[in-house]
C-alpha cells in the first residue's frame, strides 16, 4: 500500500499554533497545571503529548507528567487486522486522581481511544479524562469525542490522513489523500 | 520451527527460526516485561483464549512460567500432567491431543520426553503448538528468553563470546542455545569431557574444548547446564566429585577470575555439583533474572502466535 498525497491541509506553522491553542485550552478548563498529565497514544501522539507539555510549561511555568500508551494489546480487534509490533508503555507517575489528558494524532473511528482508555485505567483512577486530537476525522464507530481539537477534517470513509512529525518524520504537516495498491 | 500451515503458526524449534524472527521477538518481550511491573499485571490481549498446557514430564517453573504468561495476556489456561491424567491410565498422546482439540482450544504447550513429540502434535489438532522441551530435541523458550537476558545485560549478542559448560549431549537447552546464539552472530565454545559431546556437534558452527580454564579467560557469558544427576550411572564420566573438579565453577575459579563473566543457568541448580554453594549465591540475581524474563518472552511468544500478527 502507498499513501499518496492529494493535499496538504496543515503546515509547520499550523501545528505550531495548533499545540499554542490547545497548550491554552487544556490549562483554561483545567485551571493551571496542578495534577495535570499528558499521555500520549504510540506513536505520533506521544510527540504531541511532549510539544504540549513543554509549551504548557513555558506558559505557566511548573512541571506536568507526561507518559507513554501502546494500545495493541487492548486493541478490540487483534483477530481480524495484523497487529502492529507492540511497543513500551511507560507511566512513571501515579495516576490516581490526576487530571489526564489523553494525547492522539488522528480521531477517526474511536477504537484506539477507548482502547487507551483502558490502557490507562489499569494504572489507577484518574480524576478526570480527557482527550486531545490533532486531527478529528469524523466516522466514530464508538460514543467517544474529542475535548480539544486541534482541526476539524470532514472526510470521506476510504480517504486516509497522514500526520508527519518533525521527531519521527523529520517534517511538520498533515496530508490527506488515499491509499492505493501497487 | 514457525511454520506457516494456512492461517496456524507453530513455535517447535530454534534452528527453524529466522534471526529476525528471533530479535522480534525479543524487542516484544521488552513491552511484555513493562506488563509485569504494573500494579494490575493483566492486559486483556488474549481475552477469550483457552490454552492447554500439556505436560509430561516433571516440571515447575517451565510451566509455571506458561501459565503465568497466559494468564497475564488474559487467557484461560487448563493444566494437564501426565500423572494425573488418563495418560496414566494408558491413553496416547494422540487420544489426548484429540479429546484436547474436542474441547475448542486455542493453543497446545507441550513439555515431552520424546524429541519431535510436538512436531507430531501439529498433525493432530488445528492450532498452534509450542514445544515447552521435548526430550534431548529443543527448548526453544528457554533459548529465546537466555537470549533476552544476555542482550538486557550485556547491551548486545553479536559477536559474544558464550561458553557453554556441561551435558551437552542429553541437554536441548544446549541445543537450542547453539541454534540461538550463532543465528544471532555470537560465539559459542562448548566445555565438556568428550563422553557429553555429540560427535558432529561441530557442524553447527561451534569450538569444542575438554578445559574449563581455557574457556572461563575466553567468554563473556558462562552458560552452566544442570548435570542430570540420573546421568551419573550411565558411566559418561567417573563420578560427580571428578566432574566438579574438573568442570564445576568452584571457589578457587571464581575469585581468580577478572573481569568475571556473567554466570547462567537454567535450573535447577545443583549446587556443590557444576557450581559451588557461594559461588551460587553471587550470581543468583541474574539466574532469578532469567526466570522473570521467561514470562516477559512467553508473553511475547503466545501474543505472536494468538494475536494478531497472522498475516
Amino acid at each position: 500500500m502507498v499513501f499518496e498525497a492529494r493535499a496538504q491541509l496543515l503546515d509547520a506553522d499550523d501545528i505550531a499554533r495548533i499545540i499554542r491553542r490547545v497548550s491554552h485550552e487544556i490549562l483554561e478548563r483545567n485551571k493551571g497545571w496542578d495534577d495535570l498529565a499528558l499521555v500520549g497514544v504510540r506513536t505520533r501522539g506521544v510527540f504531541l503529548a511532549r510539544r504540549l507539555a513543554r509549551t504548557i510549561e513555558e506558559i505557566e511555568g511548573g512541571s506536568v507528567y507526561v507518559g507513554e500508551l501502546d494500545v495493541s494489546l487492548y486493541r478490540d480487534d487483534v483477530a481480524i487486522r495484523r497487529a502492529s509490533k507492540v511497543g513500551v508503555t511507560q507511566i512513571d507517575f501515579d495516576v490516581n486522581d490526576k487530571k489526564v489528558v489523553i494525547v492522539d494524532d488522528v480521531l477517526f473511528t474511536g477504537r484506539t481511544t477507548r482502547a487507551a482508555m483502558d490502557a490507562l485505567m489499569d494504572f489507577g483512577r484518574p480524576a478526570v479524562v480527557q482527550l486531545a486530537v490533532l486531527i478529528d476525522r469524523g466516522h466514530r464507530e464508538v460514543p467517544i469525542r474529542a475535548d480539544y481539537v486541534g482541526k476539524n477534517l470532514p472526510t470521506s470513509g476510504n480517504e486516509k490522513v497522514k500526520v508527519s512529525l518533525t521527531e519521527i518524520d523529520g517534517t511538520d504537516m498533515v496530508e490527506v489523500g488515499e491509499e492505493l495498491e501497487r | 520451527m514457525r511454520e506457516v500451515r494456512g492461517n496456524r503458526r507453530d513455535l517447535l524449534s530454534i534452528s527453524s527460526l529466522e534471526k529476525d524472527e528471533i530479535i522480534n521477538l525479543l524487542n516484544s518481550a521488552r513491552s511484555f516485561a513493562e506488563v509485569s511491573t504494573r500494579s494490575v499485571k493483566k492486559v486483556p490481549a488474549l481475552r477469550g483464549k483457552t490454552i492447554v498446557n500439556l505436560f509430561m514430564e516433571p516440571s515447575t517453573r517451565t510451566r509455571m512460567s506458561f501459565e503465568l504468561a497466559a494468564k497475564r495476556l488474559s487467557a484461560d489456561v487448563v493444566n494437564f500432567s501426565s500423572s494425573t491424567s488418563s495418560l496414566s491410565k494408558g491413553e496416547s498422546l494422540k487420544d489426548t491431543a484429540k479429546t484436547i482439540v474436542a474441547m475448542g482450544v486455542d493453543a497446545v504447550v507441550v513439555r515431552h520426553g520424546s524429541a519431535g513429540a510436538p512436531q507430531m502434535m501439529t498433525a493432530w489438532v488445528d492450532c498452534p503448538v509450542i514445544n515447552a522441551g521435548d526430550g534431548m530435541h529443543e527448548h526453544p523458550t528457554q533459548a529465546l528468553l537466555d537470549l533476552f537476558t544476555i542482550r538486557e545485560l550485556l547491551g548486545r549478542l553479536e559477536g559474544l563470546k558464550v561458553a557453554i559448560v556441561g551435558d551437552i549431549d542429553h541437554s536441548r537447552v544446549a541445543r537450542s542455545n547453539i541454534h540461538a546464539l550463532r543465528k544471532v552472530g555470537a560465539e559459542v565454545l562448548l566445555v565438556a569431557p568428550q563422553s557429553l559431546i555429540p560427535q558432529d556437534i561441530r557442524r553447527m558452527g561451534v569450538e569444542v574444548t575438554g578445559a574449563l580454564d581455557e574457556a572461563l579467560g575466553w567468554c563473556d557469558v558462562l552458560y552452566l547446564l544442570r548435570i542430570q544427576l540420573e546421568r551419573v550411572n550411565e558411566s559418561r564420566f567417573p563420578s560427580l566429585r571428578e566432574y566438579t573438579l574438573l568442570y564445576g565453577l568452584t571457589e578457587a575459579r571464581w575469585f581468580e577470575l577478572d573481569p568475571k563473566p556473567l554466570v547462567m543457568h537454567p535450573g535447577p541448580m545443583n549446587r556443590g555439583v557444576e557450581i559451588d554453594s557461594r559461588v551460587a549465591d553471587e550470581v543468583e540475581s541474574v539466574i532469578t533474572g532469567q526466570v522473570a524474563a521467561g514470562v516477559a518472552l512467553r508473553m511475547a511468544v503466545l501474543y505472536d502466535l494468538l494475536g494478531g500478527s497472522r498475516g
